[in-house]
């Protein structure tokens, strides 16, 4: 069974097999999980659906947040992006309107699928499900390319981390973007070792990314960094497809946000004691929805 | 680690650890409370709970936990509601609790046939739990495996009996993980047996028959 704790040991042995990095990790999962590949493969269909069904919602006129201090941007963005002026182009601004709808789910207590967190949830459904309306990609390729995105996640997760409160956005958001890097490659026909260096440039793009959550909530800024990881994984897969390799290999490149992340300060781990949350308008934000005194 | 906990879980916005992790606590009192009736609950917010749990849902999340709601269930949005259909009464309250973790509750529950019993526990990231007290004595399990907490005096041969029992009675049941603590010496103990498989519905009776427990309780994983 694999161990999870090296990506470029995927993408040997994937190489050496001459198959996809997802049918290598659907096979090993399927193992480890004691369920038969086709059970493990459902799994993953209905959480697939499930971030089609947040789009859905998330793109309604009267989307809010239960604490009122966001609302309505994936309907704006949507709204903008039919227009076909956006300075990104059609397929991107829907992109990104999808990306701000799964978001906004999230914030108004609607169901999603943690991607790998509930807070960078818009980001991997921002990318997949942009393949499979807009560009006609089969379903079933773009639910194996989740097992793909899935193995990235599970060795930065043992690596390095995937939660704001220990190594700050880059953990969330940026671990979303690095994990739709690696999917968007394998969709588009990419070689695994291709796959690596599309993560490893989506975690390099937000090496250092703080957690700085007004009055402690998933909404500001974690809304539109979801937006900014989309944009990263699409550019940083891109650039791997066009053959630019990433001149640190992705598990330094994880190695090095480990550490980034253990440098960061508490104030900018999730703990809303710096950063935005802290800015003059953070802070009357945080009184609006909490009152002004804590506990 | 699967692939499943980082495509997943599959939830209720807005947070992990404030909105899922806070359900699958309420779940804890859930089990303890079985198929009796619940009248009331009493819940108390620390820390960074009791700063953010109205923007995060924290206190529907926790009560729709309570009722047995999962956390995917659209009912959470609803859980006051719902809670007053049921005519359950409850109340949250803010408290620093010295020395807990910044997410902890600690939820106390009356029941309709006159007794309570209180569960402290902590979300401790990514929708992971830690329950820390069961009623005033220390624990420590995450729900994650089947759980039975043995409630019995401090008395020589306990553990052996019930982890025996559990042996040669449930030959394939393997304890994942293993707690004592006691209030003091010759007093009150709890046991916390984790096991990896479901265990049969005789095991909780069968260690209620042993000699000094007070009473087991099964907790399936929640």
């Amino acid at each position: 069974m694999l161990e999870y704790t090296s990506i470029s040991e995927l993408v040997q042995e994937a190489e050496k097999r001459n198959i996809r990095i997802s049918e290598l990790v659907l096979e090993d999962q399927a193992l480890s999980m004691e369920k038969t590949s086709l059970e493990v493969y459902e799994q993953m269909e209905l959480s697939f659906h499930i971030m089609m069904d947040s789009v859905k919602e998330g793109m309604k006129k009267d989307q809010r947040s239960t604490s009122g201090l966001t609302g309505g941007e994936g309907f704006l963005m949507n709204e903008y992006a039919g227009k076909g002026e956006g300075l990104s182009g059609i397929f991107m601004t829907k992109a990104i309107a999808r990306a701000l709808a799964v978001a906004g789910c999230n914030a108004s207590m609607g169901k999603i699928v943690a991607a790998p967190t509930a807070g960078s949830c818009g980001i991997l459904p921002g990318c997949l499900v942009s393949l499979y309306e807009d560009r006609g990609f089969k379903e079933d390729d773009i639910i194996m390319s989740m097992f793909t995105a899935g193995a990235f996640g599970m060795v930065i997760a043992q690596k390095a981390s995937i939660a704001g409160a220990q190594g700050g956005c880059q953990a969330e958001c940026g671990s979303a973007a690095a994990m739709a890097a690696g999917a968007l490659v394998e969709l588009m026909g990419g070689t695994p070792s291709q796959c690596a260096d599309a993560c490893a440039m989506a975690i390099s793009s937000q090496m250092g990314l703080v957690c700085d959550p007004v009055a402690g909530l998933v909404e500001i800024p974690c809304i539109k960094r979801n937006v900014s990881g989309l944009a990263i994984a699409f550019s940083s897969a891109d650039m791997a497809l066009a053959g630019i390799s990433s001149k640190i290999p992705v598990d330094e490149c994880i190695d090095a946000m480990r550490e980034v992340g253990e440098a960061l300060p508490a104030s900018l781990k999730e703990t809303a004691g710096g950063g935005l949350a802290t800015t003059p308008t953070g802070r009357k934000l945080r009184d609006q929805v909490f009152g002004s005194k804590g506990v | 680690m699967n692939v499943f906990d980082i495509i997943g879980p599959v939830m209720i916005g807005p947070s992990s650890s404030h909105t899922a992790g806070a359900v699958r606590l309420g779940r804890v009192v859930n089990k303890l409370i079985d198929e009796r009736t619940l009248k009331k609950v009493e819940i108390t917010l620390s820390g960074s709970f009791a700063q953010t749990y109205k923007g995060h849902g924290t206190d529907k999340a926790l009560l729709a936990g309570i009722m047995g709601y999962k956390s995917y269930s659209p009912e959470i949005r609803n859980a006051l509601e719902i809670a007053d259909e049921r005519g359950i009464e409850y109340s949250f309250n803010k408290e620093n609790i010295s020395g807990a973790h910044p997410n902890t509750a600690r939820i106390h529950y009356y029941l309709d046939d006159g007794s309570d019993g209180v569960m402290q526990g902590a979300s401790i990231g990514g929708g992971n739990i830690l329950v820390n007290q069961i009623n005033g004595m220390t624990v420590e399990f995450n729900g994650d495996n089947n759980t039975i907490l043995v409630m019995h005096e401090d008395k020589p041969g306990v553990i052996a009996s019930v982890t025996n029992l559990m042996h040669w009675e449930h030959e394939d049941l393997n304890i994942s993980n293993f707690r004592l603590s006691r209030l003091h010496k010759g007093g009150e103990a709890i046991m916390t047996i984790e096991i990896d498989n479901p265990p049969p519905d005789s095991l909780v009776d069968d260690i209620r028959g042993i000699d000094h427990v007070i009473n087991a309780i099964l907790i399936r994983r929640v």
